[in-house]
C-alpha cells in the first residue's frame, strides 16, 4: 500500500497549502474508505464486491467569497496545484456576508470516543461473509413453499476514517465501521409474485441481528403480501409500522434543515414555538448516540456535536443549524449539525434523528383501529416540502375491527405532513435504531385513501 | 483548469497519465482469468465536474471536482467479481484482478490477452463537442446564471427567490476486456436547473425546470435562448400552484401530456424489461416476451443513438456500440434490454445498454432514451375526447416495484378536464397504476412526441446514470390518482 500518510497530515497539508496560495480562512475533509459487499442468491455466489477510496475536500475563502473542490489525486505536485486552483476559484464568486468558519471559541476541544468502530468483524474471511449471506437467504426460502425465488442476500462491511482540520484551529478525525445483512425473498401464488425485504445494521458486528432471524423476518414480510388488492377510495386512519413512520420522520428533519429554512422552501418556516404536532410527538436529534449510525464526535465545521430535542410534546423548539444558517437566519448560534460530502460546502443535516417511544404496545395501536390501512411499505417522490402536501403509493394491510385482515396494494395516501404531524393520535414502543432516521410505530387519526 | 483531459485520444491520454501500455492491460486481464472465469474487463475514468449556483441574486458557490479510477471485474457463469482503486497503477490492477478473480474457484492456466486482435466495430459520433466548447470560463458561466436570475424574477413579481445551478461534466473512459476489444469514449454533460420559489399572502410554492444533454455550452445561448425559456418556465410553473385545487381521489381517466411525463413508460414498463431481473423472473414482465403488454396503439423504443441526448453514449459503459431497441411494438413485447452477463445468460445479443455509475460500480442492463412512437390524433382531439379526468404535463419523479409491476410517480403540474375543456390546476398528486397493465389501457396516442429537456437521473441498486424519455399525448382510460378529494 502506498498511502502511509495519514488523512489527518494530509487535511493538515492541504490547509498550510491553501494559506500559501492566499486563502484568508480554509478547511479540509478527508475520507478515506475501504469496503466489501458479498451478495449469494439461491445459495450461490452472485456477486464479491471490493471498494477502496480516499478523498480530500478544500473549502477556500477569499474574504467573504468561497470555493470548494475535490480531489483524489494527493501525492507529489497535485495538492499545490489544486489548492491555488480552489482559491482562484474563490476569487472569481460574488461575497456573501454570512460565509465564514466558526469563531475559534466555539470549537469542540475534546472528540469523544462514540464507540463507532467495531474492526474485530473486518477480519471475517471470504468465506465466512459468503456464510452469513447463504444462511440468511435459506432462512428466508425454507420459511414457506411459496417462497419460490430471490433478489439474494447481502452482506456488507467497511471501514472509514473521517479526518477535518481548519485554518480556525481545529484538527480532528475519527474511525467508524459498519456491517449489514439483508435479503430480499420472493413469494408466489395464483401467478402472481410479490417482493419484500428485512436487513439489520450495526456498528459492530456482535451487534448484528443474527442471520436466521433476518431471514424470517424477510419471509414473513413477503408472505403477507400475497393476495394483495386495492381497497375502494375513502378517508381512514392510518398505522405506519415503524419502517415507513421513519419516512414521516425524515420528511420532518428536511423541514427543519438550515438550508430549506434559509431558501423559504420548508412548511415550517417561522414555526419555532409554534405546535406543529400532537402532544405524542417528540423528537430528538442525537449526534452522540453511542454506537448511533449517524453518530460524529464533531461536525463538518469542527463543532462539538450534541443532543438536540426538536420538537417536545408538540413544540417546535429548535431547527438544525450549521453556521452559516445561523447567521443567515439570524438564530443563535450552529447546532451542531453541519455535514458535508467531501466536494460540497457543508449544511446543516439530520443525525440519529428520531421520534421518542410512546405507551403503546404495536397491537394495541391496530386494535384500536375500527376500519383502517396499515401501512408496510411506500413509494414514489409525492412529498412537497414547501407545503406539506402528500401524496404516496402506499402497500400494506387491511384494518378491519381491530384485526388484521387482507393485503392492500396499488393505492395511494394522501394528507398534509402539517395536518398529519397533528394528528398523531397514538405512538408505539417499538424504537429500534436499525437507519439513523427511526421511529416507532404510529397512527394518524384520518387520511384519503385512494384506490378503485 | 490544471486537471483537464484536453482533446487528444482517451487512450493516449490514460497511457500517458498513469504510466500504462496495452501490454499491462494484457497483462492484468490474463491475470484476472487466471482460475475458470469466462471474461474479464477494466474500466477506466476520468472525470471532472465543474458546478456553479445561483442563489438570492449571485453567484456564492463555486465547485469542481476530479475523479479517476479503475474497475476490474471477471465473470464466471452467472458470478460477478468486482474490485476498484481510485490509484491507478500496474501494481493496483494487479491486486484489484486478484481481488476480482475470487468468484471464480479453480485454478486454471493464465489466458493469453490480445488487445490488438479484435477491431472494435464502427462506433458513432453522438456528441462531437471540443472541451473548450462546454467547460466555458468561470466569469461566462455565472453572468448565465445572472441572467437567467432576471428571467425568472421578471416573469412574475411573486418570484421571491431563484436557485439556478450549471453542472458542466466531462468523462472520458477506456474499455478493455478478455475478448481483445479496447473500446475508448469521451462523454461531455450539461445539466441546467433553474427552481424557483413564488410567495403570496403567506403562501409559497416551489417549482423546477431545465435541460441539457451532451452538448456544448451555447446549447444554453443560442436562437432559442434555452437558459432563458427554463427560467421562464420554472417561474411559471411556480405561480400556476397559487390557483391549484384540492385533487381528486380515485381511478378516473389521465390525459398525459407530451415530453417529460414519458417518465410513465420509464417505470411502468422500462425497468421491468432490464434483462437481468427477466433472467432472474423477478419482474412481473418474465415470460411475456412475444404477448401483449400494451394496446395497438403503442410501440416503444429505447435508443442510445440519439444525437446530443442526455441519455445517449457511443458505446455503453462495457464499450458495447449502443443502438435503437424496440421494446414494445403495437402493443406486444419484442425484447428487453441486455448487458454482457445477461445477454450471454440468456443466449442473446447485448444491446448496448450495460451502464454504471462510475468506475466504482459494475454494469447491469440500463435504459438510455425510452420513448413511444408519435401516433395520429390531435393532441386537442385527445383532451376533448374526456368528460371529466386528469390533464398532467408536469412530473416529479416515480419509482416501481418491479416484482409486482405497481409504479408511482408524481405530477407536479395537472388540471382537471371537465366537459372536453382544461379547467383549474390541482396540487401535487401521485398516480399509481400495474405496469403490465396500464399500457392496454391507453386508447389514444397524439401525433405530437417530444423528448423531454435533459435533466433525467435513474437510479438503480443505488447507482445513478443520466437518462432521457419521451411521449406523445395519450389518453389513459382509468388510473388511480392519489387526491385527498375522496
Amino acid at each position: 500500500m502506498s498511502n502511509a500518510r495519514d488523512p489527518v497530515e494530509y487535511t493538515a497539508r492541504a490547509v498550510e497549502r491553501a494559506r500559501r496560495a492566499g486563502a484568508t480562512a480554509c478547511d479540509a475533509v478527508m475520507v478515506e474508505v475501504e469496503s466489501s459487499s458479498t451478495s449469494v442468491r439461491l445459495g450461490e455466489v452472485e456477486t464479491v464486491k471490493l471498494s477502496r477510496e480516499r478523498r480530500l475536500g478544500l473549502r477556500c475563502f477569499a474574504d467573504q467569497a468561497s470555493a470548494v473542490a475535490s480531489t483524489a489525486d494527493l501525492d507529489g505536485d497535485a495538492l499545490d496545484a489544486f489548492a491555488q486552483q480552489v482559491v482562484d476559484m474563490a476569487r472569481a464568486v460574488a461575497p456573501d456576508p454570512f460565509a465564514g468558519l466558526p469563531g475559534a471559541a466555539s470549537l469542540a476541544t475534546d472528540v469523544p470516543d462514540l464507540e463507532l468502530a467495531d474492526p474485530a468483524g473486518l477480519e471475517l474471511s471470504p468465506e465466512e461473509r459468503v456464510a452469513r449471506a447463504r444462511r440468511c437467504e435459506a432462512a428466508a426460502l425454507e420459511a414457506d413453499p411459496r417462497l419460490v425465488n430471490s433478489e439474494g442476500a447481502d452482506f456488507s462491511l467497511g471501514s472509514a476514517r473521517v479526518a477535518y482540520a481548519s485554518s480556525a484551529g481545529f484538527s480532528g478525525s475519527y474511525r467508524s465501521t459498519s456491517y449489514s445483512l439483508s435479503v430480499a425473498p420472493i413469494a408466489q401464488e395464483n401467478g402472481a409474485m410479490q417482493r419484500d425485504y428485512w436487513y439489520d445494521a450495526s456498528r459492530s458486528l456482535a451487534r448484528l441481528a443474527d442471520p436466521e432471524s433476518i431471514g424470517r423476518t424477510a419471509a414473513v414480510r413477503t408472505l403477507r403480501r400475497l393476495g394483495a388488492r386495492p381497497v375502494p377510495t375513502q378517508q381512514v386512519p392510518v398505522v405506519f409500522d415503524p419502517q415507513t413512520a421513519a419516512t414521516l420522520l425524515s420528511h420532518l428533519a428536511g423541514a427543519v434543515c438550515g438550508g430549506t429554512l434559509y431558501r423559504r422552501a420548508s412548511f415550517l418556516l417561522d414555526k419555532l414555538g409554534a405546535e406543529i404536532a400532537s402532544p405524542h410527538v417528540t423528537v430528538i436529534d442525537d449526534g452522540r448516540l453511542l454506537r448511533g449510525l449517524a453518530s460524529r464526535p464533531f461536525d463538518a465545521e469542527g463543532l462539538a456535536t450534541r443532543r438536540t430535542v426538536v420538537v417536545e410534546r408538540g413544540t417546535l423548539r429548535s431547527y438544525l443549524l450549521d453556521g452559516y444558517a445561523a447567521r443567515k437566519l439570524a438564530l443563535e448560534s450552529s447546532t451542531g449539525s453541519a455535514s458535508r460530502s467531501v466536494g460540497d460546502v457543508p449544511g446543516a443535516s439530520p443525525t440519529n434523528f428520531h421520534l421518542a417511544p410512546g405507551p403503546h404496545a404495536p397491537a394495541d395501536i391496530i386494535g384500536s383501529v375500527q376500519r383502517g390501512l396499515y401501512v408496510t411499505s411506500l413509494s414514489g417522490f409525492g412529498v412537497n416540502g414547501v407545503t406539506g402536501d402528500y401524496s404516496r403509493g402506499a402497500s400494506g394491510i387491511w384494518i378491519e375491527n381491530g384485526e388484521l385482515t387482507h393485503p392492500v396494494e396499488e393505492v395511494t395516501i394522501a394528507g398534509n405532513l402539517l395536518r398529519m404531524y397533528r394528528d398523531i393520535e397514538q405512538v408505539g414502543d417499538d424504537l429500534t435504531f436499525r437507519s439513523s432516521i427511526a421511529s416507532p410505530t404510529v397512527k394518524i387519526r384520518l387520511m384519503t385513501v385512494a384506490g378503485r | 483548469m490544471t486537471q483537464n483531459a484536453g482533446d487528444g485520444t482517451p487512450q493516449t491520454f490514460f497511457f500517458d497519465r498513469f504510466g500504462l501500455d496495452a501490454s499491462a492491460l494484457e497483462a492484468t486481464l490474463g491475470s484476472a482469468l487466471a482460475r475458470r472465469a469466462d471474461f474479464a474487463d477494466l474500466y477506466f475514468e476520468f472525470r471532472t465536474v465543474q458546478g456553479v449556483a445561483l442563489e438570492e441574486g449571485s453567484v456564492k458557490k463555486t465547485t469542481h471536482s476530479v475523479s479517476q479510477g479503475v474497475g476490474v471485474r471477471v465473470l464466471a457463469g452467472e458470478k460477478t467479481g468486482y474490485a476498484y482503486s481510485d490509484e491507478v497503477s500496474v501494481e493496483r490492477l494487479q491486486v484489484a484482478a486478484e481481488h476480482a478473480r475470487q468468484i471464480a474457484s479453480s485454478a486454471a492456466e493464465s489466458t493469453a490477452v490480445d488487445l490488438r486482435r479484435v477491431q472494435p466495430s464502427r462506433a458513432h459520433a453522438l456528441y462531437p463537442v471540443a472541451s473548450a466548447d462546454i467547460a466555458r470560463p468561470l466569469p461566462e458561466r455565472i453572468a448565465l446564471l445572472e441572467r437567467v436570475d432576471r428571467a425568472a424574477r421578471a416573469y412574475d413579481p411573486r418570484i421571491v427567490n431563484v436557485m439556478a445551478s450549471l453542472a458542466i461534466e466531462e468523462k472520458v473512459v477506456l474499455i478493455a476486456n478478455s475478448a481483445g476489444e479496447l473500446v475508448s469514449d469521451r462523454q461531455p454533460l450539461l445539466r441546467l436547473q433553474v427552481a424557483c420559489i413564488a410567495e403570496h399572502e403567506g403562501r409559497r410554492h416551489s417549482a423546477s425546470a431545465g435541460g441539457g444533454g451532451r452538448v456544448a455550452f451555447d446549447f444554453l445561448i443560442d436562437d432559442e435562448e434555452r437558459a432563458i425559456a427554463f427560467a421562464r418556465e420554472a417561474a411559471r410553473q411556480a405561480v400556476v400552484a397559487f390557483d391549484a385545487v384540492d385533487t381528486p381521489a380515485g381511478q378516473m381517466t389521465v390525459v398525459l401530456g407530451p415530453g417529460w411525463p414519458g417518465v410513465l413508460l420509464h417505470e411502468a414498463v422500462g425497468h421491468g424489461l432490464e434483462g437481468d431481473f427477466n433472467r432472474k423472473g423477478t419482474s412481473a414482465f418474465s415470460k411475456l416476451l412475444g404477448q401483449r403488454v400494451a394496446s395497438e396503439l403503442c410501440t416503444v423504443v429505447d435508443d442510445g443513438t440519439l444525437p446530443s441526448r442526455r441519455g445517449s453514449l457511443n458505446v455503453d459503459d462495457e464499450g458495447t456500440p449502443t443502438r435503437r431497441n424496440v421494446l414494445i411494438e403495437k402493443g406486444r413485447l419484442t425484447g428487453y434490454l441486455q448487458d454482457r452477463l445477461n445477454a450471454r445468460l440468456m443466449g442473446v445479443e447485448p444491446t448496448g445498454n450495460g451502464r454504471r455509475e462510475s468506475f466504482m460500480h459494475y454494469p447491469m442492463p440500463r435504459m438510455t432514451n425510452t420513448f413511444m412512437l408519435a401516433g395520429e390524433d390531435d393532441p386537442q382531439d385527445i383532451i376533448r375526447s374526456v368528460d371529466r379526468g386528469l390533464y398532467a404535463v408536469s412530473f416529479g419523479g416515480g419509482q416501481v416495484d418491479i416484482t409486482n409491476g405497481k409504479f408511482v410517480f408524481s405530477a407536479s403540474e395537472a388540471y382537471l378536464i371537465e366537459g372536453g375543456r382544461i379547467g383549474a390546476p390541482v396540487k401535487d398528486a401521485t398516480l399509481i397504476g400495474n405496469g403490465p397493465d396500464v399500457l392496454t389501457r391507453i386508447s389514444r396516442v397524439g401525433s405530437d412526441l417530444k423528448l423531454d429537456e435533459g435533466i433525467g437521473v435513474c437510479g438503480k441498486d443505488g447507482q445513478s446514470v443520466p437518462v432521457g424519455v419521451g411521449l406523445p399525448t395519450v389518453r389513459i382510460d382509468g388510473l388511480t390518482v392519489g387526491g385527498t378529494q375522496a
